[in-house]
């Protein structure tokens, strides 16, 4: 603003401090800018909807024992006649897999049947009729399974099915018109065509992982009930009854049939424990860079009043002088808040290239993505008030000094 | 001397005093910073320490070409072998010792009815696994090739499945169902969990719970007992309709390992595999040049990301984090020093030589340190509570605080201090005598 000159020419003389504190700002907007990008990045993915309607939702795993590895069909037969008696139980399904559980299938899918190379990539549920209702994913064309499509069969031996519903994104994906009601796919290599005849609105892969990141919400369910011993059961309870079901489903299978194992650990959840599960990495990264973000600038901050304050402990002799001379306070105000902001631009000019060489680094190093601006500018924006705000108590003291101490020696 | 250093250090608490602010912001910046640093290379050096120290450069993953060009990544190989080339590489027993395992998922059924059964996991294995690995036994001892030939149901349990079991007994020669088939104990192995788990990267169990039991390969393999790890076919390959023409695919489960003690013995080995993917080229098998790998553990470790990007990531961060909070120090450090140039002019004044003037400032330096040190200590045990929030609990579990942790704390934090207090004190140093007393 004013007085830049003398600030450019009292600056040489600390040249130690002045670039101290410029290096200081410009590492903390280097790893401010990084950490803020990475936590939004994680936030993100931890809001991305699943498509299920999560509340009053369950899931149980299960393996049945003693039994063919994949003759289990009876057996989940009567699992699930026992959980759909259950007064609690709105309805149930058996799946591979669900949204966020971590394991499932995926396949290619084209709609060329020559294709050498499939169109997009998608994961495959396996369920019934009810595989919809128990989800509570929404129907947005066509129509759902009748029961008499649903096929009993060996997971190693699937035949393809005439009929599929797919996700909204999927659906999109292979007929970018926005007709896919109706058409065709081939799943993986098969030469046998499957219908579209459902479009749910959104329906998440079982992964959260960023390699699955491609293709997230690209889903489709087939018509059929795998006969693996290995199943997990999908309940939705009647609303507020979540409780109860909890405690009453795995009860209710143990009484059917004793010989199977549902794991301790994680065997019987609520979505919303599968949910935060799913997500715990990503929430603990973004707590750990939002506590080091924390720490960074108040550090930084604590270097800049230091500095300053040795500052105006050796200048009182001068500003007495100045104020002598006429000076007001508010000159003296400015006068240190100007050389702060002075330093703050250096510092926030190379941090800004730092923070960009800083994401290159990372994008090469692991799977992130490119740093975008607004990030860099808050950071730059953040980093000058707290510099101007870490300057004004120094500042306000030093404009106390009386016209006096320039008649005093120290 | 000794005298000297005292009276330095005195003389650096009474000036840490007279300025409690400037100090405590010190401390707390080399605390915070050294603190992030422990804390996350405490995880670092869980996940990147070697996990069979007194054998990594002897044990080897080979890995063959079976799919070719077009299916590989970067022209890797993949990571685990297909029962064909599996079988290959037993039957040509050019090893020292050599191993195949899969991982295998077992349901226990104990006596008592009144239990439910539980899930066991372990692998499928060769009998040289044991001395291969150097697995330590409680009870009894592995198998051996006549139990790997007669393919016969012998099981090696853990000590936590026998202590769950048998109450810690010596089970050795008791039977044990596992799904609906019965088997007969012969060794319980003391409590043996490398991590990462080198020999089982390719199913993702490089931080899993132990393993608790170890079956022969040959039995499982008759008895259609399935992977409970990875099954990788390629990219729209088909695994078959059963389990017989599984076999005969070119799908990879099978992770192999052989013991090479001479480096004679590691060439001699590539040129067999090499010779092997020729005589499968001149078979018409492979349609392409031989394509093999020899990794040692470490490199093995490498090529499949042992260390999670997570660690790697913070670690960086951390280090980042201490730069700054040591610029920051510089920064208080020499705000410190000069604040006191009058007096440093009156000591050398007085007859103080530069060299003693050094010593005084890098001994007060050191005290900061060694407080900064105290306070990363607290927050570096604060932080251990928090590293389970953002690795898996299997991960976090390794992080802990031990003598040679702490030990580093201290020092890294009074290494740090004194060298970024070099510059403040060469500062404080060039104080004019002369000058400082005439402005005075």
């Amino acid at each position: 603003m004013l007085q830049i000159k003398p600030i450019l020419a009292a600056l040489k003389r600390h040249k130690a401090g002045t670039v101290l504190i410029a290096l200081q700002i410009a590492l903390t907007l280097a790893i401010v800018c990084n950490a803020l990008f990475i936590i939004s990045q994680r936030l993100d993915r931890v809001h991305r909807p699943t498509g299920l309607v999560e509340s009053d939702l369950m899931a149980i795993q299960n393996r049945f024992v003693g039994t063919e590895e994949n003759n289990a069909a009876p057996l989940i037969k009567a699992d699930l006649a026992a959980l759909r008696q259950l007064p609690g139980v709105q309805d149930v399904v058996a799946v591979n897999s669900y949204p966020l559980r971590g394991g499932g299938w995926s396949t290619g899918v084209r709609t060329d049947v020559d294709a050498k190379d499939s169109k997009a990539h998608t994961t495959q549920y396996f369920g019934d009729e009810h595989t919809l209702a128990t989800m509570g994913v929404r129907l947005v064309e066509g129509r759902n399974f009748r029961s008499d499509e649903i096929v009993e069969a060996d997971p190693q031996a699937i035949p393809d099915p005439a009929a599929i519903i797919v996700s909204k994104a999927l659906a999109d994906k292979m007929y970018p018109d926005g007709h896919a009601l109706g058409k065709t796919l081939y799943i993986g290599d098969s030469k046998k065509p499957s219908t579209i005849v459902g479009i749910v609105e959104r329906l998440q892969v079982p992964w959260n992982g960023t390699w699955s990141d491609s293709f997230y919400e690209n889903s489709l369910i087939q018509p059929v009930q795998l006969t693996s011993a290995f199943t997990n059961y999908l309940i939705r309870a009647k609303p507020g009854q979540l409780g109860d079901v909890l405690k009453a489903a795995p009860a209710a299978l143990v009484k059917v049939n004793r010989m199977r194992v549902i794991p301790s650990d994680r065997g019987v959840r609520t979505f919303a424990e599968v949910r935060e599960h799913a997500y715990k990495g990503d929430r603990g990264m973004a707590i750990l860079m939002g506590v080091v973000c924390l720490v960074l600038l108040g550090i930084t901050a604590a270097g800049i009043v230091g500095l300053t304050s040795f500052w105006v402990g050796q200048r009182r002799k001068q500003i007495g002088v100045r104020r002598a001379l006429g000076a007001t306070k508010h000159d003296i105000l400015s006068y240190f808040l100007t050389e702060n902001l002075l330093i703050g631009v250096a510092g926030v000019v190379i941090g800004a290239l730092l923070a960009i060489a800083m994401n290159l680094w990372l994008v090469t190093q692991y799977e992130m993505a490119r740093l975008s601006v607004p990030y860099v500018l808050v950071g730059v924006a953040a980093l000058l008030l707290l510099g101007q705000g870490a300057t004004l108590a120094p500042a306000m003291r030093a404009s106390r000094v009386p016209p006096v101490e320039a008649t005093r020696s120290v | 001397m000794s005298g000297m250093f005292v009276h330095n250090l005195r003389l650096g608490t009474n000036s840490l005093r007279r300025n409690p602010l400037l100090t405590a912001l010190m401390i707390m910046s080399i605390g915070f910073g050294v603190a992030a640093s422990m804390v996350t290379y405490a995880v670092f050096r869980a996940v990147s320490g070697d996990p069979i120290p007194q054998k990594s450069a002897q044990l080897f993953a080979p890995q063959i070409d079976n799919r070719g060009p077009q299916y590989n990544r970067e022209g890797e190989p993949p990571d685990a072998l297909n029962y064909t080339d599996a079988m290959a590489l037993m039957r040509a027993h050019k090893a020292t010792r050599q191993t195949l395992l899969f991982q295998v998922g077992l349901s226990v059924t104990p006596d008592d009815a009144h239990r439910m059964p539980f899930k066991a996991l372990g692998y499928a294995t060769y009998g040289d696994f044991f001395p291969m690995f150097d697995v330590p036994f409680q009870y009894g001892d592995g198998w051996g090739a006549e139990q790997d030939q007669g393919r016969e149901p012998v099981v090696v349990i853990s000590r936590a499945l026998n202590q769950k079991l048998f109450g810690g007994e010596n089970s050795v020669g008791r039977r044990l169902m596992l799904e609906d088939r019965q088997y007969r104990i012969v060794g319980v192995t003391e409590n043996w969990d490398p991590k990462p788990r080198f020999f089982d990267m390719f199913s993702g169990n490089a931080y899993a719970d132990p393993p608790q039991v170890y079956i022969p390969f040959t039995y499982a393999i008759d008895q259609r007992i399935d992977t409970y790890g990875n099954n990788n076919c390629g990219s729209d390959g088909k695994r078959g309709n059963d389990f017989d023409s599984w076999l005969r695919g070119e799908c990879v489960w099978i992770s192999p390992w052989v013991e090479l003690n001479t480096a004679d013995q590691v060439q001699a080995f590539r040129q067999f595999l090499d010779g092997y993917a020729e005589e499968q080229r001149k078979a018409g098998r492979f349609n392409w040049a031989p394509n093999n790998r020899l990794r040692d553990v470490h490199a093995w470790l490498d090529h499949e990301h042992a260390v999670p990007p997570e660690s790697r990531i913070s670690l960086s961060l951390a280090l980042g984090f201490l730069l700054i909070c040591l610029v920051n120090t510089i920064g208080l450090l020499l705000a410190k020093f000069m604040r006191r140039a009058p007096e440093i002019g009156v000591r050398r004044a007085l007859g103080a030589s530069r060299a003693d003037i050094y010593r005084q400032f890098l001994a007060e330096a050191a005290m900061v340190g060694l407080a900064g040190g105290v306070l990363g200590l607290v927050l570096t045990g604060a932080g251990m509570f928090g590293v389970g929030l953002v690795f898996e609990p299997q991960i976090a579990r390794l992080a802990h605080l031990d003598i040679s942790l702490v030990a580093l704390t201290l020092l890294l934090a009074i290494a740090a201090t004194v060298l970024a207090a070099f510059y403040p004190t060469w500062r404080a140093a060039q104080v004019q005598p002369a000058w400082q007393l005439k402005s005075n």
